[in-house]
């Protein structure tokens, strides 16, 4: 699994990957409430906002890793943002994408290397 | 956080994993490890206690000795008929400017010989230089500042209390007693800021924290941060000072003429005679331009402070604007309250709030958005 410092994980799977935010990121937002999600086959640029998260406290967005196309998102999300608070990490992935070029992934931390960023 | 002030819970608060916020001047709870959404279940199923010292405590002592001459001398400074409010009785109340607007709102508590006052933390000392300067000739403005304040809410509430201060389950909502307790004496109201049934309790400094403790013994009891605190007075319909009511926001406009009793209305027995009075009657009279509203997004998109709100899906200037928003974890679904033009302030109209650039479809609806459980 990669990570990035914007507090998202990324998770290889055959040619795509499943981008979600990490445990820590979600403890930070707090119970979330609200999580709206793009359409699938959308072309983001890496730093667009994809998703937006509302949490008892706060809207944040979250933005394309890398280059791609949206593939699939997590529709369970939409019915139970809850859980992104309880498997962040696992159930609660956000969507799917085509990276334009799969080589992103090797600029991205490693689980230690995340580990140290949030310390 | 240097600057700012603690209440007598603070060591507790850390203890008990609270993260700490600035709030009206003070280091203050916002939420505990359980977070907001289970805080907030919490109140409503059990029973959560809320630590409120940072709030204004103050007595009002008339010089005559007469506790009705405190009352009527409060009286020139809200629209209220005090006169009127029984010994071992409270009643909501606001502080008027001139232009009709409101400086803060609080609890006004009768007293065999004081009134007793409860104000907001961010106002209170202006609040006390406001009734010292208009009432001195008639009574002592005497601000408590050696007594910490907690809040005991939720259907638990009232077994948790009876077991420390047996006697406060027989009070009714909006009743004040004092108390004696093994945490000395206690000034009890049965009252609150979340809609359900429960009790705010005066308590020396020296007791505050061991009462806290006792009650977070109890079973069912659990501490309540700021940020549940919110939900839950918004799912309550109940106005947040400063955001929701302000010095730019009449009585009228803010839908609390319930607070305003007919004697200090037109043709009342003591009708005006508080700052503002003629704007608040005429405004009366010929109906405000705006109204505050509860507001139900039709989506789950909350609306929060701040989101305009349009008439129609497209085009057209503001008719309002959203001053409280969240989520309601009881009724599971976003809630707002703001103002909107009187014209489109009837139930059941269906409003645009722009979030994030979209309008997105909101219904007028009635306040409060859970119905209150207090014990009459």
């Amino acid at each position: 699994m990669k990570f990035t410092e914007e507090h998202e994980w990324l998770r290889p799977e055959d040619d795509i990957v499943v981008v979600g935010i990490t445990e820590y990121a979600a403890e930070q937002l707090g119970d979330v409430v609200f999580v709206e999600l793009p359409e699938p086959g959308t072309t983001v640029t890496k730093d667009e906002e994809v998703v937006v998260i509302e949490s008892v406290k706060a809207a944040s967005d979250i933005a394309a890793p890398a280059d791609g196309e949206i593939t699939e998102v997590n529709e369970a999300l939409a019915d139970n943002p809850g859980m992104v608070n309880e498997d962040a990490q696992g159930d609660a992935w956000f969507f799917k994408m085509k990276l334009s070029d799969a080589s992103d992934l090797d600029d991205m931390m490693d689980e230690a290397a995340y580990k140290k960023f949030i310390a | 956080m240097a600057d700012l002030r603690r209440t007598g819970l603070y060591d507790l608060h850390l203890e008990l994993g609270a993260k700490m916020v600035p709030f009206a001047g003070y280091e203050m709870p916002v939420q505990y490890p359980a977070g907001v959404m289970k805080e907030h279940l919490h109140c409503r199923a059990a029973a959560g206690l809320f630590d409120v010292g940072h709030m204004g405590q103050v007595i009002l002592r008339p010089l005559s000795g007469d506790v009705a001459d405190a009352a009527l001398a409060l009286e020139r400074l809200v629209p209220m008929d005090l006169l009127a409010l029984k010994e071992g009785r409270q009643r909501y109340a606001f502080f008027t400017n001139d232009a009709g607007g409101l400086l803060d709102d609080l609890m006004v508590a009768r007293w065999d010989d004081h009134l007793f006052v409860v104000v907001n933390a961010a106002c209170k000392a202006a609040d006390i230089a406001h009734m010292e300067a208009a009432l001195s000739d008639a009574v002592a403005v005497e601000p408590v500042t050696d007594r910490g304040l907690l809040a005991l809410q939720g259907p638990g509430a009232e077994a948790a209390l009876e077991a420390l201060a047996p006697g406060v389950a027989a009070m009714r909502f909006m009743d004040v007693a004092s108390f004696g307790s093994a945490f000395g004496t206690l000034w009890v109201s049965r009252s609150g800021y979340t809609g359900e049934d429960g009790f705010e309790i005066s308590v020396e400094e020296a007791h505050t924290e061991p009462l806290a403790r006792a009650l977070l013994e109890r079973e069912g009891a659990a501490p309540i941060g700021l940020g549940a605190r919110d939900s839950l007075r918004l799912e309550a319909g109940l106005c947040l000072y400063g955001s929701d009511i302000d010095a730019t926001t009449t009585p009228v406009e803010a839908a609390l003429l319930w607070a305003m009793q007919k004697a200090r209305r037109a043709g009342g027995a003591r009708a005006g005679g508080y700052p503002g009075a003629d704007v608040i009657l005429s405004q009366l009279e010929t109906g405000p331009a705006r109204l505050r509203v509860g507001l139900l997004p039709e989506g789950r998109a909350p609306m929060r402070a701040g989101t305009e709100v349009f008439a129609e899906e497209s085009g057209g200037a503001a008719i309002g604007h959203v001053t409280s928003g969240a989520y309601g974890p009881s009724i599971e679904a976003p809630m707002s309250m703001g103002y909107v033009a009187a014209a489109h302030a009837g139930i059941g109209t269906r409003l645009y709030g722009e979030v994030r650039g979209r309008r997105m479809p909101v219904l007028v609806a009635e306040m409060p958005f859970r119905p209150a459980t207090y014990k009459r």
